[in-house]
């Protein structure tokens, strides 16, 4: 019964991962930014686990590191814009550009 | 009935995100980001991975989006004026999100029936597969013998016992990272 | 009729002195290393180079000497090829490094050792003061060592290798007292004016190489008589004039002959050896050398002749109107080798190499002589602190009473280049003269050669006539103060002259015709050589002319050089000389003549300016500093920078949206070929 779930979920990550991609493109505010990425992150978990379902279990550990390292990026990402906050008391990106060569 | 289960939660699931993309407000943002979270668990958990379904909920959920809206009121960030990065940019986004969602579909041949019709012709195939994915016991089958946490336990702790480590001294350098960035003074 | 073949070149390695061949190019290379390092010390000994430079080539000239009494010992039809390595492997093409012996390089051998052995013990004397010293005797070893490549070298690259050797040591001679501007220009002029005529030779090279497939000697003459349809072609013709061409860059006829005369410039003893005796016969000696090529294209010969004739004539008129000394012998050079070329023109290679030898003595001794007088003039001014020209002929006058000997020596010579019997020059000269009247039946322009060749004569008698009276007879204008100081040069000097003067006198003696009853000695010994070219049909039918004729050819050369004799000394010391302060001006001819048909400034006006101004405004701002400098090298440079560089720095604005973009564009694309 589950394996039929499995195109419609990979259609679900699909969509999902889209939409989060646009959202990155499209925000300008740094936090909002971030939230994007994580779901990309999790349609990509939504990928695994559904191929988990003919692979086996390494999709889940898969979809255990993937979290894991996600939660490390939100922590340090975090503590990024804070820094940045403070310089610049706000979280535009377009007032970002020190990278400007 | 699983199916009109999924179809639902996955409905929610998209427009959560969607809105979350759409919102003005941050907080606004977190909040439907948080619905598209937890239904992504009910799907995990449709999909027998009951135990991610959790560890989702706990961790993302529970500990990450959490860590988002602490950052978010403690820096007291709401509403931009302009909320998108102008006209290019919104261009690029629907474009590229086009192409993306395109292009991502072909990952929709791998069903399950085109699947097992390749690996019948191929035995190569069916080896590599097994080189690829070393604790390749189906899910139920896994689930059967040793339990829900057993089945994913058993093969962490013994093929993927280095990746696990290292995972947890990366965890200790992002702990020591953000408190060194966030600290006001060392 | 002989049949117009060649015999195969000698299989058998001889043993003796033909084998030490390459001793005569060695030595004298040595010697021109060992005073090299020496002239690059502070301090030298001159003992040292006074030995070491003249005794290799007096060890060349006693290898010279022995190989030469062997090879006439071993009668050889075909000539002895010395091979010691292969120089260019190009596929098919194979160029050795060999040496050719044979009866006409034996001859030339001997002439560049021996003569050149007196010009360096002449040197010891004349160089004596000088600061350069030992470089002058590396110098001019180095010179001997091409010159032997020249004439020993068995195919046309090896020849060539010498040519352009003595073209540099030329060079470095003339402008030997480079820190004189003019020096250094003549120096550079010798070397620009040869290399108009090195171009010749190479392509001339190039073709024959094309259309025959070999280029030493052997081959050559073989392929070439194998060929008889080829005789009077437009190809041979072709490599004929080109090969004319580098004789007349290198023996100084026209159209380039402009660089002997300024040569001067240069020591007296490099005049004497380089531009009287060996280097500027090369000329002779390569025409000599492929008097088959030239036998097969009348044409080509004939134009050989004209050109010879005409510089004959051309250089003698300019010989009347000079002051200096040297610069009358120079003109005179210049005239003796178009003599040379009327000869090998006509097809008389024999008589040609002839006058090439007793050219050699008697224009040696008169330019070492020269030397002798300019040494003693320049000593004498010298010690009154006079300005005056130690080379100019009307500071001298009457200098036989201080210097009899060289004097006495001078005399002869002139009497040789005059055509007096029973010197050397008459029956080198005579000979000339009469073949080409001979081939006036043939060819009837050849009259015109005889006739240019005779007034030629008359007019070269007349102005060594004028040299002798103007610095040894008369009254001495030297000045009362510098008279005290005039002397004989030192024994050094005049021992090489009266060597010299000695073969001036008999050096007819190596081939008397037979109406004296002489064996014709030197026809008969190059047999070998100009045989083929002899049978050839267009010099077949040369022969001396006999009976009446004959001895009314030889009766007008005499009265024309005994009548010029007379005339230059009377008209010469008929007035008093000015000195060259108290000179009027020029007029009429003789100004035509003094300043040398103004032939130097129409070369600078219409060939040399338009040259330099081509290059300097076209090839070198447009093309080199615009096209090549401006855009091939700057052009891509400023592209990359002002180009593309302004459109690279406008992807870096530091927008992290822009990053963004470019980032999700690159996941698309992997993702796209990851997918299929």
């Amino acid at each position: 019964m589950a394996p039929d779930l499995l195109g419609p979920a990979l259609a679900l990550s699909a969509v999902l991962f889209s939409i989060g991609a646009a959202g990155v493109l499209l925000r300008r505010s740094a936090i909002v930014l971030f939230m994007c990425i994580e779901i990309m992150l999790n349609a990509v978990n939504l990928a695994f686990i559904a191929l988990a379902l003919l692979h086996g279990v390494a999709g889940h550990i898969m979809v255990f590191f993937v979290m894991t390292v996600a939660a490390a990026e939100a922590a340090v990402g975090l503590a990024i814009i804070l820094v940045v906050f403070r310089h610049k008391q706000s979280v535009d990106l377009q007032h970002v550009n020190l990278l400007r060569g | 009935m699983t199916e009109a289960v999924f179809y639902i939660f996955a409905a929610v699931a998209v427009l959560g995100a969607a809105m979350c993309v759409l919102q003005r407000s941050a907080v606004s943002s977190l909040v439907w980001l948080l619905t598209t979270m937890f239904a992504l668990a009910a799907i995990f958990v449709l999909l027998q991975a009951e135990l991610l379904g959790v560890l989702q909920v706990l961790v993302y959920v529970g500990a990450i989006l959490v860590l988002f809206l602490f950052v978010v009121m403690l820096l007291n960030v709401d509403a931009l004026r302009q909320y998108s990065r102008g006209a290019v940019s919104t261009a690029a986004a629907v474009a590229i999100g086009g192409l993306l969602l395109v292009e991502l579909f072909a990952i929709w041949r791998y069903t399950p029936a085109r699947l097992a019709a390749e690996l019948a012709q191929s035995p190569q195939m069916a080896s590599d597969l097994a080189l690829a994915f070393p604790a390749a016991s189906t899910n139920a089958e896994a689930i059967a013998t040793r339990g829900i946490v057993g089945a994913v336990a058993a093969p962490m702790f013994q093929t993927y016992l280095v990746p696990f480590e290292i995972t947890s001294i990366l965890l200790l350098v992002a702990l020591v990272g953000a408190v060194v960035l966030a600290k006001k003074r060392l | 009729m002989p049949t117009a073949t060649l015999a195969q070149e000698a299989v058998v390695m001889p043993t003796g002195a033909i084998s030490l061949l390459w001793l005569t190019v060695l030595l004298p290379f040595a010697g021109f290393l060992f005073n090299g390092i020496l002239s690059l010390r502070r301090s030298t000994s001159k003992a040292a180079v006074s030995v070491v430079g003249p005794a290799v080539l007096i060890a060349a000239f006693a290898v010279a000497v022995a190989a030469f009494f062997q090879l006439q010992g071993l009668h050889p039809e075909a000539p002895i090829v010395l091979r010691y390595w292969t120089w260019m492997p190009v596929g098919d093409f194979q160029i050795e490094m060999a040496l050719q012996y044979d009866q006409l390089s034996a001859i030339m051998l001997l002439v560049v050792t021996g003569v050149g052995s007196l010009i360096h013990l002449f040197s010891i004397g004349y160089m004596k003061a000088d600061e350069g010293y030992a470089r002058f005797f590396a110098y001019l070893n180095l010179f001997v060592a091409f010159m032997l490549v020249l004439v020993l070298g068995a195919s046309y690259p090896v020849l060539f290798i010498g040519w352009e050797g003595v073209g540099l040591c030329s060079y470095l001679l003339i402008g030997f007292w480079f820190t004189v501007k003019p020096n250094a220009d003549a120096g550079f002029k010798a070397f620009l004016a040869n290399r108009i005529g090195d171009f010749g030779f190479l392509v001339a090279m190039f073709t024959l190489y094309h259309v025959a497939g070999a280029l030493d000697f052997v081959t050559v003459n073989q392929w070439l008589l194998a060929n008889p349809q080829l005789v009077d072609t437009g190809i041979v013709t072709t490599i004929a004039l080109f090969f004319f061409l580098g004789c007349t860059g290198k023996s100084a006829q026209i159209p380039l002959y402009t660089w002997l005369p300024d040569a001067m410039a240069g020591p007296t003893p490099v005049s004497a050896l380089i531009h009287a005796a060996t280097m500027v016969t090369a000329g002779v000696y390569l025409v000599a050398r492929s008097n088959v090529l030239f036998a097969m294209s009348e044409a080509a010969s004939i134009v050989v002749a004209g050109v010879g004739a005409l510089t004959a004539l051309f250089a003698a008129t300019i010989g009347l109107r000079q002051y200096d000394i040297k610069k009358v012998l120079a003109y005179s050079t210049v005239s003796q080798l178009g003599y040379m070329f009327i000869a090998v023109g006509t097809g008389a290679y024999v008589a040609g190499i002839f006058h090439l030898v007793t050219h050699a003595f008697f224009k040696a001794l008169l330019f070492l002589g020269s030397g002798s007088v300019i040494h003693v003039m320049h000593e004498a001014l010298h010690a009154t602190h006079s300005h005056a020209d130690a080379q100019d002929m009307r500071n001298m006058g009457g200098l036989r009473r201080w210097m009899p000997t060289t004097f006495w020596l001078m005399l002869l010579a002139t009497l040789a280049i005059a055509g007096i019997p029973p010197f050397s020059g008459f029956f080198s000269k005579d000979e000339i003269l009469a073949f080409a009247f001979a081939r006036g039946e043939a060819s009837p322009v050849f009259y015109v050669f005889y006739g240019m060749g005779l007034l030629a004569a008359l007019l070269t008698a007349i102005y060594m006539a004028r040299l002798m009276a103007m610095t040894f007879f008369g009254e001495n204008r030297t000045g009362a103060a510098e008279q005290q100081h005039l002397h004989e040069a030192p024994a050094i000097m005049t021992w090489p002259l009266i060597v010299l003067g000695v073969l001036s006198v008999i050096g007819g003696a190596i081939n008397l015709p037979h109406f004296v009853g002489g064996n014709e000695w030197l026809h008969h010994w190059l047999e070998p050589v100009t045989g083929a070219g002899h049978a050839l049909p267009w010099v077949a039918g040369l022969h001396l002319p006999e009976g009446a004729t004959e001895y009314a050819l030889i009766g007008i050369a005499v009265l024309v050089g005994v009548f010029g004799l007379w005339f230059g000394m009377r008209s010469t010391l008929a007035r008093a000389i000015p000195t060259p302060d108290a000179a009027p001006p020029e007029r009429g001819f003789a100004r035509v003549l003094a300043n040398k048909y103004w032939v130097d400034e129409i070369y600078d006006r219409f060939i040399v300016r338009p040259v330099v101004g081509l290059s300097r405004g076209f090839l070198w701002k447009f093309m080199d500093k615009g096209l090549i400098d401006g855009a091939a090298v700057n052009g891509p440079a400023w592209i990359s920078r002002h180009v593309l560089g302004k459109a690279g720095s406008l992807l870096q604005n530091g927008q992290v949206g822009l990053y963004l973009i470019f980032f999700m564009l690159g996941a698309l694309w992997i993702l796209r070929v990851a997918l299929g």
